[in-house]
C-alpha cells in the first residue's frame, strides 16, 4: 500500500476525470463531431496525474499528440477543450489548433504532433525559468517512439549540459504507430537516458502512487537547480495509435476486417513474377501476427484506473468515479448546447 | 485496362518496378503495415520499418542511393520532412554538383500531402513550393490513378532525387487510416476521377516536367495539380454554366514546370489562373507568373492558393484551401480584365 503522504484521492480523481474525458472524446469522434485523426490518451492517466499534480503556477508542460490527459489534470477548462475539438471559435485555441495542437498560454502548456518536438520545446521553457530564476520547472511528455528522434536526444544532452530544470517523461506503450518499438530500437531506454548524465528511473505507469513518488523526486531536483531527470513509465495504449488504427479494427471485427484485408494480400502473394515461396509465406505470417498482437496485448495489459483504483476504499472510489463521470458528461452536454445555440 | 484506386496504382507501379530491379528497397515509418502487399511479395529485406527518425533514415536513403541502391524512402506526411530537411537541402541535392557531375543520387521520396479532412495545420500541408525551391530536386504530384502509377515509374527511372507526393484525399487507405472511412459519420469531398480509374497496361512512365490539358477552352487557362486540378474541373463546370470556357491544365509536376504548355495555353486565352493547394506566397503560382513574364507572354493573372496556417476547424479549412467556388470567383474577376492589362488579382 502507498505511504500516507501520497494524495491518493486527489490523484485518482484526476485519473478518473482524464479517463472520462478521453471516453467523451472517443464518442464525439465516432459521431463525426471531431474531424481528422484522434490519438486518445487512454491508458496514460496515471502518468498524467502522477506527474502534473506536482506542478505549480509558473511551471510548464510540453505535450505530444496525446495531450488531453495532462491538460485535464492541469485544470484546463473542459468546455474550452471540447469546443476546440469541435473546431468552435470559442474553443481553447479558437478552433485553429485541434486535438494535436492544443495551447493554453495561461497554463504554459503547449503541444505538437511532430514526434519528439515536445522535448526541445520544453527545453526552451526550462531555459527561460533558469534565466529569470523563477523557480519554475518544465515537463516534456513523449512516447518511447520519440526516443529515436534526434532532436529529443539532443535536448537531453543540452538539458544536462546546461543543468536545465526539465523533467523528461517517456510514456512507454511499446508501439511506435503500428511498429513494435523493440524491433526498431537499440539498447535500453533507461541506460540511454542515463548515459547523458542524468538520473533515470523506471516506474510502473499504471500505478499512480509510484509515478507520483518518482515524479516528486524529479520535479524537486529540477526546482533545486540540479538539472533534468528522466522517467520511463510503462503504460498501455488500449485504443491503438489513433481511432482509425487498422490493427485495432482487426481485433474488434476480425471477420469483417479480414474480408477486407485478405484479398489484396492474397493477390499480392500470387503476383507474378512469383518471388520465393518461403519468403512470401513468412512475410504473410508476420503481417498476420502483427495484426493479432496488438489485440492480444490489449487483453493482457492492466488498466491504470483498475490498478490504481484498487489502492482506494471501494466506496470512495465509486463515489469519485461517479463524480468524474458526471462532471465530464455535464461539461460535454453544456458544450454541445452552447454550440447549438450559437450555430 | 484494369481499374485501380489511386493508392493501388502507386503500389502496382512499385511492385512492377521492384520485380524488375532488385536495387529498389522501401523504408520508412510503418511501411510493413502500410505497404503490406509489397511486404508479402518482396519480404523484410526490401520493405523495412524504420524508427521515428526522419533525419537519419532520409539521409540513409541518400547514402544508400549513392552506394548503388534505389531507395524509396517514405515520409509518412510531408509535414514531417521538416525534421529531415538537411538530408534534402544540403545532402541529396548537392551531391551531383559537388562531385562535378560524377556522382548522382537516384532517391525517390514518397510522401503523403494535402488536406480536406480536418487535421490542422501541422499535418495537411502540401509544401511542394518549399521543396521545389531546392535546386536539384524534382517534385511529382499526380492527380489520378493512371498518372500516379506512371509518375511513380518515372520517379523510379530518374537518376536524381525526386519526391513523389500522394494526396491523402485521393488515397483510400489514407482516408481510412485518418479516421474517415472507418466511421460512417463523416464525408470528405473526394474527386471521383482522382480516387479511382483505369490504368493502362503495360505501364509507361511519363516524361518529367510534362503536364496535360484536362479540358480545353478558349476564355481562360486554369493551371493546377493534385486535388487542385479536380477543383479546377469543378469550377470549369460552374463557369460553363455562365458561358465561359475554361481550359484546365494539370501540371503533374511542381518541378520541372511545364512552361511550354502553360505559355501555349495562355497565348490562346490571354488569362491565367493558378490554383495551388500549397501556400500562395513564394511558391508555385509566383514561379509560373515569373516564367511567363520572362517569356514576354502578355496576360491577365490571378491565383487561388492557401493563405496562412490551415485552420483545424473543417469549415474554415474548406474556405482556406482552394475550392470550386473560390476558383469560380477568381476566374470571373479575371474575365473582367483586359487581356495583358497590368496588375492581376489575388483572391483571399
Amino acid at each position: 500500500m502507498p505511504k500516507e503522504d501520497v494524495p491518493m484521492v486527489d490523484l485518482y480523481r484526476q485519473m478518473a476525470r482524464a479517463r472520462n474525458f478521453e471516453r467523451a472524446l472517443a464518442e464525439l469522434w465516432r459521431r463525426g463531431l471531431i474531424s481528422g485523426e484522434m490519438h486518445l490518451g487512454m491508458g496514460e492517466e496515471a502518468v498524467a496525474a502522477g506527474v502534473v499534480c506536482h506542478l505549480r503556477e509558473g511551471d510548464a508542460i510540453s505535450l505530444d499528440h496525446r495531450s488531453t490527459p495532462p491538460l485535464v489534470v492541469r485544470g484546463v477548462d473542459l468546455e474550452a477543450l471540447v469546443l476546440e475539438m469541435l473546431g468552435d471559435p470559442e474553443g481553447l485555441c479558437g478552433g485553429w489548433g485541434g486535438h494535436m495542437h492544443l495551447f493554453s498560454r495561461e497554463h504554459l502548456a503547449c503541444s505538437s504532433g511532430i514526434v519528439g518536438s515536445s522535448a526541445p520545446l520544453g527545453l526552451g521553457f526550462a531555459l527561460c525559468f533558469q534565466y529569470l530564476e523563477t523557480g519554475g520547472v518544465a515537463v516534456a511528455f513523449f512516447g518511447e517512439g520519440a526516443m529515436n528522434q534526434g532532436m529529443l536526444l539532443e535536448a537531453m544532452n543540452l538539458a544536462v549540459a546546461w543543468r536545465l530544470p526539465l523533467v523528461f517523461v517517456c510514456k512507454d506503450n511499446r508501439w511506435a504507430i503500428t511498429t513494435r518499438s523493440r524491433d526498431v530500437t537499440g539498447g535500453s531506454l533507461l541506460s540511454r537516458a542515463r548515459s547523458f548524465g542524468m538520473p533515470a528511473q523506471r516506474v510502473d505507469g499504471t500505478r499512480v502512487d509510484r509515478v507520483w513518488k518518482a515524479a516528486r523526486r524529479a520535479v524537486e531536483r529540477a526546482r533545486r537547480g540540479k538539472g533534468p531527470s528522466f522517467l520511463l513509465a510503462r503504460c498501455p495504449r488500449p485504443e491503438g495509435h489513433f481511432m482509425g488504427d487498422p490493427m485495432l479494427r482487426v481485433f474488434r471485427d476480425p471477420l469483417g476486417q479480414t474480408l477486407e484485408i485478405a484479398p489484396p494480400l492474397l493477390r499480392s502473394f500470387l503476383a507474378r513474377p512469383l518471388s520465393q515461396l518461403t519468403l512470401r509465406v513468412r512475410s504473410l505470417g508476420v503481417i498476420g501476427a502483427s495484426l493479432g498482437l496488438l489485440g492480444m496485448e490489449r487483453l493482457l495489459e492492466p488498466d491504470p484506473l483498475e490498478k490504481s483504483g484498487r489502492l482506494l476504499d471501494p466506496a470512495v472510489r465509486s463515489r469519485i468515479d461517479e463524480e468524474a463521470r458526471r462532471e465530464v458528461e455535464e461539461a460535454v452536454k453544456r458544450t454541445l448546447e452552447r454550440r447549438v445555440s450559437h450555430a | 485496362m484494369p481499374e485501380m484506386t489511386y493508392a493501388q496504382a502507386i503500389d502496382f507501379a512499385l511492385g512492377q518496378a521492384m520485380a524488375e530491379d532488385p536495387r529498389i528497397v522501401i523504408f520508412g515509418e510503418d511501411v510493413v503495415m502500410l505497404r503490406r502487399e509489397l511486404y508479402v511479395r518482396f519480404g523484410p529485406r526490401r520493405v523495412r520499418n524504420t524508427p521515428i527518425s526522419e533525419a537519419a533514415f532520409l539521409a540513409m536513403g541518400v547514402g544508400a542511393a549513392m552506394a548503388g541502391l534505389r531507395p524509396v524512402v517514405e515520409i509518412m506526411m510531408v509535414d514531417f520532412i521538416a525534421v529531415a530537411l538537411d538530408a534534402l537541402l544540403n545532402q541529396a541535392t548537392k551531391v551531383r554538383a559537388f562531385s562535378g557531375g560524377r556522382w548522382n543520387v537516384p532517391l525517390v521520396i514518397r510522401a503523403s500531402c494535402g488536406g480536406g479532412y480536418g487535421d490542422g495545420g501541422q499535418h495537411m500541408q502540401c509544401l511542394w513550393g518549399l521543396l521545389s525551391s531546392m535546386p536539384g530536386l524534382w517534385v511529382a504530384v499526380p492527380s489520378n490513378p493512371q498518372d500516379a502509377a506512371a509518375l511513380m515509374l518515372s520517379c523510379l527511372r530518374t537518376e536524381d532525387p525526386v519526391i513523389f507526393m500522394e494526396h491523402k484525399l485521393l488515397s483510400d487507405y489514407w482516408r481510412d487510416y485518418l479516421g474517415g472511412e472507418s466511421r460512417g459519420t463523416v464525408a470528405f469531398d473526394v474527386p471521383e476521377r482522382g480516387r479511382v480509374g483505369q490504368v493502362e497496361l503495360p505501364l509507361q512512365p511519363l516524361p518529367p516536367g510534362k503536364g496535360v490539358v484536362m479540358k480545353e477552352g478558349g476564355d481562360l487557362t486554369m493551371v493546377s495539380l493534385g486535388v487542385g486540378a479536380h477543383r479546377c474541373l469543378e469550377a470549369a463546370e460552374l463557369l460553363a454554366a455562365r458561358g465561359i470556357r475554361a481550359e484546365v491544365v494539370d501540371l503533374r509536376w511542381a518541378k520541372p514546370l511545364d512552361a511550354e504548355l502553360i505559355a501555349s495555353s495562355v497565348e490562346k486565352t490571354g488569362r491565367l489562373l493558378v490554383v495551388d493547394e500549397d501556400y500562395t506566397g513564394y511558391g508555385l503560382s509566383g514561379e509560373v507568373a515569373a516564367l511567363l513574364a520572362e517569356r514576354g507572354v502578355k496576360l491577365a493573372f490571378g491565383r487561388v492558393g492557401t493563405d496562412g496556417v490551415i485552420p483545424y476547424d473543417i469549415r474554415r479549412e474548406n474556405q482556406t484551401l482552394p475550392n470550386a467556388e473560390r476558383i469560380k470567383r477568381a476566374a470571373l474577376a479575371l474575365m473582367e480584365q483586359q487581356e495583358g492589362r497590368a496588375g492581376g488579382t489575388v483572391t483571399r
